[in-house]
């Protein structure tokens, strides 16, 4: 049991406070800057409290973009953006939700070993492999396409090994349950694995989204044209593009933007998997 | 409605390891049949067989006239009730009933009917639109037994259905099931390890020890007339008395031994067939302290121990005596209640 004395608790909070002031500091900054006319940031010194400029800032970065450094509306970005992680995040949970079922539930020779080839690719991130990936998607002709933003990033072993436990945790009398009542192994995945797994699904589904909307590297690397720039990657566009000095109200509202989309994502599936845990418990 | 017949029914594990050896079995139609034995005797795994969840590695198994041994579970016609109820957590007691229904392809009247048929016969109907984690234990036992009731099938099969229930459930859902079979008259195989279960429910019971049989018969056969010391030590609670028949024939007349073969050198003796009155002709008397007393309300357990004899005995009377601890006892046993066994092959001798 924790002490419920009084120093023990104003350290407790002393710690949780300055802990969430470093972590939201920033983003609060974020913000601030995105409502500053253009001169503010020329002085050197961070204004701490909101700019007269908001609406003219958010109007600029969604209607114009900066089309001089060859940035685009951000909008165009931002729905590249929510495709391709989209795209990842569900060529993910199909691929990995069906090779944990194989795994789990099939007996096949060499199970195991697929087992640990798929869990040893978890060695290998992205920018490990970027080289020889460039190579296989420039010659599939994937280069500035969806296809080639996404495929390359579908595979992955973290959510397959997590189905995996996760299938392991079914009881296998649910699977007898399910023979005896006459059905065979993909309607039991349809009708019965895959609804249990709905909280999982949910949880992987944040996850996924994110990583996918935060690809950087990869979305830089393979597009040129700027009508499949994503967002991350065209905040950088910003900050380097043209001669001038970057124009720092302008790419915080980009910032603010691009941070939208992973957290209505988070608010809306956090419902399903407080539900989810909720209602597994016994 | 159908028999099952078991013919060397046997079961060997990838490394050769070998759980259940030449178990033939014949089920009449109708019967309730209750495989017994300890844990890891083979039951669980025999039953599996049956059910198609355990391929068969030798032997033939025939449900009806048909051999079923290659056949999945669905196609043998027969519905389990397992231990933990394996019931569907996301569906609703109706959609756990109707599942197997709906696969079989029976239309959304007849499913109904079905299901409303086998909830009314439960006393599960009100709860037929809740989930499993919203039922209490016994409630989940009638729906896993609902939807064994609802396919009709050829035979029941139960994988120790009750042992996930406290003591009191267990006595009333032991009624019932055995209630319900004889009122469908379906045929039934039921595992358990508790023996009581098994003498109370059994048409017929079947012990099973290191994946054999030890014995077949009517529960009162059984227990009556155990034909191996393993079936007398596991039937019966507290378990059968063992004495050497060295030490009987030393303290005891020798025409009250006669009908004792010569090949018996051991000698059973059930608890309950000790009596503290005066002997009667020709019954046999053994004197022993008493360690400790055991009342059981309507029955005493008395921890004895022979004079001459280096282990307890235990000794049940139908009422609690007034004998204190450390005192000396003397029991009549009449002379048609032992059991002679040879102890080297573990058979009952005659």
């Amino acid at each position: 049991m924790v002490d419920n004395n009084r120093w023990g608790n104003f350290f407790a909070h002393l710690v949780l406070i300055v802990g969430v002031a470093i972590v939201v500091f920033p983003v609060y900054v974020a913000i601030i800057a995105s409502t500053h006319p253009p001169g503010t940031f020329v002085r050197g010194v961070m204004p701490l409290l909101p700019g007269p400029n908001a609406w003219e800032n958010y109007r600029t970065v969604i209607t114009e973009g900066r089309s001089r450094a060859g940035t685009p509306p951000i909008g165009g970005m931002m729905w590249n953006s929510f495709i391709m992680a989209m795209s990842i995040t569900i060529g993910k949970l199909s691929i990995s939700i069906i090779s944990a079922f194989a795994i789990v539930y099939f007996r096949f020779p060499g199970r195991i070993f697929f087992f640990w080839i798929i869990f040893l690719t978890l060695m290998l991130p992205v920018e490990v492999r970027i080289v020889p990936t460039f190579q296989v998607v420039a010659d599939f002709g994937m280069l500035n396409s969806f296809a080639g933003l996404s495929i390359p990033l579908i595979a992955s072993a973290t959510a397959t090994f997590l189905f995996r436990q996760f299938f392991m945790t079914v009881p296998e009398e649910l699977m007898e349950a399910a023979r005896v009542d006459g059905a065979g192994p993909m309607k039991f995945f349809k009708d019965i694995l895959l609804p249990l797994s709905i909280t999982n699904i949910a949880a992987l589904f944040v996850i996924m989204f994110i990583y996918g909307w935060n690809q950087y590297l990869w979305p830089l690397l393979i597009t040129t044209d700027p009508e499949y720039y994503t967002i991350v990657m065209g905040i950088q566009r910003m900050v380097t593009g043209g001669d001038s000095e970057p124009l720092w109200h302008l790419v915080m509202a980009t910032v603010v933007l691009a941070a939208l989309p992973p957290v209505l994502v988070i608010l809306f599936m956090q419902r399903l998997f407080v539900k989810g845990l909720t209602e597994t418990e016994k | 409605m159908a028999s099952i017949t078991m013919e060397n029914l046997g079961k060997v594990y990838t490394g050769n390891v070998r759980a259940v050896t030449d178990v033939n079995i014949d089920i009449a139609d109708g019967e309730m049949i209750v495989l017994v034995g300890p844990s890891g005797c083979g039951k669980s795994t025999l039953l599996r067989m049956v059910a198609g969840l355990e391929t068969i590695t030798e032997g033939t198994l025939k449900i009806g006239d048909r051999v079923v041994n290659h056949l999945e579970p669905a196609e043998r016609d027969i519905a389990m009730v397992f231990q933990n109820y394996a019931l569907y957590p996301h569906m609703t007691v109706f959609n756990n009933l109707a599942y197997g229904l709906k696969n079989r392809g029976f239309n959304k009247t007849q499913i109904d009917e079905r299901v409303r048929q086998a909830a009314e016969m439960l006393e599960i109907g009100k709860f037929l639109d809740r989930k499993p984690r919203q039922l209490s234990g016994g409630q989940r036992q009638r729906v896993a037994m609902g939807r064994a009731l609802v396919r009709e099938p050829a035979a029941f099969l139960f994988d120790e259905p009750l042992s996930n229930l406290d003591a009191k459930l267990r006595v009333q859902m032991r009624v019932e099931i055995r209630q319900l079979q004889k009122r469908l008259a379906t045929t039934s195989l039921y595992v358990t390890h508790d023996q009581l279960e098994a003498l109370t429910m059994a048409d017929r019971l079947v012990v099973l020890n290191g994946g054999q049989i030890e014995q077949v018969g009517t529960p009162m056969e059984v227990y009556s007339r155990p034909e191996t010391t393993f079936v007398a030590g596991f039937i019966g609670s507290p378990a059968m008395n063992m004495l050497p028949a060295e030490y009987m024939r030393n303290t005891q007349q020798a025409d009250s031994l006669a009908h004792i073969p010569q090949g018996a050198d051991l000698i059973g003796i059930r608890p309950e067939d000790f009596a503290l009155d005066t002997p009667g002709d020709g019954d046999l008397i053994l004197t022993g302290t008493l360690l400790l007393l055991e009342p059981a309300g309507a029955e005493s357990h008395l921890h004895l121990r022979f004079d001459g004899l280096n282990e307890n005995m235990i000794v049940r009377l139908p009422h609690v005596p007034s004998v204190t601890e450390g005192q000396s006892l003397s029991f009549a046993v009449r002379r048609d209640s032992l059991h002679p066994f040879d102890r080297a092959t573990g058979k009952r001798v005659s």
